[in-house]
């Protein structure tokens, strides 16, 4: 039980450590600095690829900080870092991929695949439905009836 | 007993299911599908990233050299003839492995190899090639690797191969083998040449 607690404490100290070093780069304005959380944090880092740019201690992530943090501080727009990112590492860099011609079918699978899903719902749902409305005649039940009660007086 | 109520139904509710047969490998087909993306987007390597410099001219810098920090290197120094630029570090240990290589290639006399010394200290520079040998024309000093993001560097060694018109036409990502050279950049390069960049 001590160590769950102790292995907790140490997740949070993680958790609470990562903001406090952007926090390191002092901003002139609270926009200034939550427009750099949020870039920093849709920008991947090269060097360890599943991390992004706020959250890698890699070298090149720190540099691309600094070089985030100066332009951001300069006043460039969002879209003026991003192609300035994109120019030199090209799509990989965004978290986020562009929507464009080649990431259509990455962008339009979910809907495809949800539309298909819906479209499969009501197809075979009503399919069922028409199966289990048999047509049973008259003649038919008497049968089904007879059969019943045969097997009935058998046990 | 139960024949009779069989083979009244059957032939009507048998004719609708076996025109969908089809449907039941659908997901035989999809796991197919599957299959060939996985086979072949599993066999890349998430390292190489494509660089969007390709195609274009060499980004615009000016740094001191390494032997002599007085004079420059520019981006217009690639002007004129089809070269490589090396980018490399002392605490690069994939350089250590690729130096040789390199050393093989400046014998050759085919090409001029240009390096991009990045984020290190220039005296450690001027020990290692003084201990291992100099296989560059010139060393460019990027200490704070600010050039080395206008290249797009992101793991060293890096290598890119520039043409006569200043246009860079191909990367290498990590430790050039011979094999590289003899079969990927000798040709390009000897391609550029006769072609005249073209």
């Amino acid at each position: 039980m001590a160590s769950r607690f102790s292995c907790l404490c140490l997740l949070l100290f993680f958790i609470t450590a990562s903001p406090a070093e952007i926090a390191g780069f002092p901003f002139e304005s609270e926009t200034q600095e939550q427009r750099f959380r949020d870039l920093s944090s849709e920008l991947r880092c090269l060097v360890c690829q599943n991390q992004s740019l706020a959250d890698s201690n890699a070298g090149l992530a720190q540099d691309l900080r600094s070089e985030l943090y100066e332009q951001v501080l300069t006043g460039n727009s969002n879209n003026q870092i991003i192609s300035f990112m994109t120019e030199r590492y090209g799509d990989f860099i965004l978290y986020k991929p562009r929507f464009a011609m080649k990431t259509l079918l990455l962008w339009l699978t979910p809907i495809l695949l949800f539309s298909v899903g819906i479209f499969c719902l009501i197809r075979f749902s009503k399919f069922r439905n028409q199966g289990q409305q048999t047509q049973v005649s008259e003649e038919e039940l008497q049968r089904i009836r007879a059969l019943l009660q045969a097997e009935e007086e058998k046990q | 007993m139960s024949q009779p109520v069989d083979t009244q139904t059957s032939s009507e509710q048998q004719a609708k299911p076996k025109a969908k047969h089809w449907v039941y490998l659908l997901p035989l087909g999809l796991f197919a599908v599957l299959m060939v993306f996985f086979f072949f987007g599993l066999g890349l390597n998430p390292r190489l990233i494509p660089s969007p410099l390709i195609g274009q001219p060499t980004p615009v810098f000016s740094l001191p050299k390494l032997s002599n920090p007085e004079e420059m290197i520019q981006h217009t120094d690639f002007q004129g003839e089809v070269s490589l630029l090396n980018i490399w570090a002392t605490w690069c240990t994939s350089c250590r492995q690729e130096h040789p290589v390199l050393m093989k290639i400046a014998q050759s006399k085919e090409v001029p190899i240009y390096g991009l010394y990045y984020k290190d200290v220039p005296a450690l520079g001027i020990d290692w090639l003084q201990n291992y040998g100099d296989p560059y024309r010139d060393n460019a000093v990027d200490e704070d690797g600010k050039v080395g993001i206008e290249w797009g560097a992101y793991g060293t060694p890096e290598t890119f191969l520039i043409d006569q018109n200043g246009i860079i036409r191909y990367k290498h990502v990590g430790p050039i083998s011979w094999h590289d050279w003899e079969t990927t950049l000798l040709p390009m390069i000897t391609s550029l040449r006769n072609n005249n960049g073209v």
